[in-house]
């Protein structure tokens, strides 16, 4: 199983925007997914940060605006290996 | 979360989707609940949300509207907490008022929240937004102005509760105002009594104060749920100033489920009756192996962390719940240990009902349930076992099952922590109620030992006391008409507000009941309403709490009805038998004591009594006290 950030990144929004993981891409944002409004956008972010333990700042969420974007965001906070057990 | 984790997540997920799409109700109930407990968040709440969705037409919830005002975002909130309400079986519709409007929509007499008659309004407001003053601007202040503050405030939350109670039946949760993590003057502030933090917890008391003074208007310690957790875990800067939203992620699960500690009393999903397990859940080890010397129960480690579970039973059986066993064990050696155990903080007597055998649990629950004459789902069970918790979570669907950690040091907290056992009110009755299921079991022994019917009731040595309402007892005549459901002939449920009303109406009456006998006081146990029409009288209401059921009692309470009616110049006294799943035992009622039916209609039948005609006697063995000005004249 690929078990890379984006992957998860995919997963999570499939879960939140409740679409098909095929219909989530790498350059999906919210003209490409009808339920990426902003409550999701931030139930997203709530998310995100629960499952990675991050917390993202001001800034961040404002760029977060494709699923490209937010795995940009998360390389750049040098997350542990997925698979070190966490 | 690694790819193992996922990929339990996702057999789960395949469990549930199965379990849904088969219609397997309690399946289906049971997996959700353990997604929840597993990973609670955004996501797996809309998951949730939508498989309940699709099991609507086998899930059969309660149902409870909420509307929260609010000076903050708690949008993220309202998924999780009904997703965690819709675990508890509770179906909750969810409106948010306007972002700050609190104020308008409390003053607004065709604001929503009156407009649309919920069950609850939550009044979530924080200290920044309600009283900036004494949050970022407190050094500015002098005492005088301080103290002016305080005032002012709790004005304002006078002037908004009491505009609401006068417009609104809605139970009002209000939230306490949090003192913030860092004092503006540092230290000093914890040394002058006109402190930041002093200033804030003053008010805390005037809302307590108000909450105590207004009917169904309670106090939500916001403050103290922050610091449960950590003020600066809890805090989120950040998105405080992005998007409104104080709280952190992680944390916003917490604030849903202390709103839900709230909802499940108010929504009625309460148990009675907790259940225990014994090795390992009342104490550590295993009776049958380790044996009375061995086993861990005591102040030091590892036996404390029973202790601690003792002592959380403890706290409930003196809040009304009652204690019952049901264990695996041979009955002889965990008596022996109930019974002698210096390490044990509880008593035999302190429970009303013991399976300790190797019989199936789940068929044991319903012994208990069926001894302590309550419904299986007034049982909440506690054992360590996640294999017998599984068994009876898949038997006994209507049992809550308490979900137990790993180490037996948390599971005082989780018991602590279980929703079903909140409550917002406690009666002089829910204080005894332990005390009562002892003397239940001296007259069950009694009842064995006579010879009849007849004579076990006389040597019962029963007396009824039937009154009018007080207003010490309104709670508790609130409380019967809420919780009573087998002896309940009508099973109108009515708020302390509507039993005021009706008490002042002039064309009703109220009939409360108290009993007593050798063993001692039953407490108000039986309640009958009714309304006078010209020459006819309803009976609106009849109830008696399971307590009594089967001692008469019933007879006695009619009788006095009877002959208040014939005294008020009635000539006809009628009333409704409203079948439910639960009221059997008040079926036969009306025909018994010679009523004729009269009339039928979807929701039940109709009694009339000719008292013209007819008396009702009441039985001889019960000496009858009626304390009712009208009736003696």
């Amino acid at each position: 199983m690929t078990d890379s950030i984006a992957e998860r990144v995919r997963r999570i929004a499939t879960g939140i925007f409740q679409v098909p993981l095929d219909r989530v891409l790498i350059q999906s944002s919210p003209e490409t997914i009808e339920t990426w409004d902003s409550l999701q956008h931030l139930n997203l972010v709530l998310e995100l940060e629960q499952v990675f333990g991050v917390r993202f700042s001001p800034d961040e969420m404002a760029q977060m605006v494709t699923v490209e974007a937010i795995v940009g965001i998360l390389e750049r906070m040098g997350l542990p290996e997925a698979d070190s057990g966490s | 979360m690694n790819t193992r984790a996922i990929e339990t997540q996702d057999s789960l997920r395949r469990d549930i989707d199965l379990a849904v799409s088969r219609g397997d109700a309690s399946l289906a109930l049971t997996l959700l609940g353990k997604f929840w407990r597993e990973y609670p968040g955004p996501a797996t709440a809309s998951y949730l949300l939508a498989s309940f969705e699709e099991l609507r037409p086998v899930w059969n919830p309660r149902v409870f509207r909420l509307i929260v005002l609010r000076s903050f975002t708690v949008e993220p909130v309202i998924s999780l907490l009904q997703a965690s309400a819709a675990v508890n079986g509770i179906d909750l519709r969810v409106e948010i008022g306007g972002f700050n409007a609190y104020a308008q929509e409390l003053l607004d007499p065709h604001s929503s929240i009156y407009e649309t008659a919920p069950d609850g309004v939550v009044l979530a407001v924080q200290t920044r937004d309600v009283v900036p003053q004494l949050w970022s601007e407190f050094a500015d202040l002098s005492p005088a102005a301080i103290a002016q503050t305080v005032e002012e405030v709790l004005r304002s939350y006078r002037g908004w509760i009491e505009t609401f109670r006068s417009r609104s039946r809605a139970h009002l949760i209000v939230h306490t105002l949090e003192i913030p993590e860092m004092p503006s003057q540092g230290i000093l502030d914890a040394q002058v009594r006109e402190g930041q933090c002093e200033s804030i917890r003053s008010i805390n008391r005037g809302l307590l104060q108000i909450a105590q003074e207004t009917e169904g208007v309670y106090v939500l310690d916001y403050d103290a749920l922050v610091a449960r957790f950590g003020r600066g875990v809890w805090h989120d800067e950040g998105k405080w100033l992005s998007v409104r939203l104080p709280i952190t992620a992680h944390c916003l699960v917490h604030l849903a489920h202390e709103w839900l500690r709230y909802i499940c009393p108010l929504a009625g999903k309460s148990c009675k009756v907790l259940v225990v397990d014994l090795d390992n859940t009342l104490w550590g080890g295993v009776a049958g192996e380790d044996g009375f010397e061995g086993i861990q129960i005591g102040p030091d480690y590892p036996g404390a962390a029973y202790q601690a579970v003792q002592r959380a039973m403890l706290d409930l059986y003196h809040r009304g719940v009652v204690l019952a066993v049901c264990s695996k064990n041979n009955p002889a050696e965990a008596m022996e240990i109930l019974a002698r155990h210096p390490g044990m903080l509880l008593k035999p007597q302190q429970f009303a009902a013991l399976r300790i055998n190797w019989n199936d649990k789940a068929r044991n629950l319903r012994e208990i349930a069926a001894e302590l004459n309550v419904g299986v789902e007034a049982l909440a069970f506690l054992d360590d076992n996640p294999v017998e918790r599984q068994w009876v979570r898949s038997q006994v669907p209507e049992v809550s099952v308490i979900e137990l950690p790993k180490d037996p040091m948390d599971y005082a907290r989780a018991l602590r922590e279980a929703c079903v056992f909140e409550t917002l009110k406690l009666s002089a009755e829910d204080r005894e109620r332990g005390k009562y299921y002892e003397e239940q079991r001296q007259r069950q022994d009694l009842k064995r030992s006579s010879s009849s019917l007849e004579d076990f009731y006389s040597s019962l040595q029963m007396e009824a006391e039937i009154g009018e309402v007080k207003p010490e007892t309104i709670a508790r005549i609130g409380q019967l008409t809420q919780k009573t459901n087998q002896f309940n002939l009508t099973t109108r449920r009515y708020t302390e507000q509507q039993i005021k009303a009706m008490s002042l109406d002039p064309t009703c009456r109220l009939y409360a009941l108290r009993a007593r006998d050798r063993f001692g006081d039953n407490g108000l146990v039986g309640l009958a309403i009714t309304r006078q029409r010209r020459d006819e009288v309803e009976i609106d209401t009849f109830l008696m709490s399971c307590r009594v059921i089967g001692r008469t009692l019933e007879t006695a309470l009619l009788a006095v009805i009877a002959d208040d009616a014939h005294n008020a110049g009635a000539r006809r006294l009628s009333g409704w038998f409203v079948p439910t799943p639960k009221n059997a035992p008040a079926r036969e009622f009306y025909s018994r004591h010679g009523f004729t039916r009269t009339g039928e209609n979807k929701q039940g039948s109709r009694w009339d009594l000719d008292l013209e005609h007819r008396t009702i006697q009441s039985p001889p063995w019960i000496r009858v006290r009626i304390c009712i000005k009208e009736a003696i004249s």
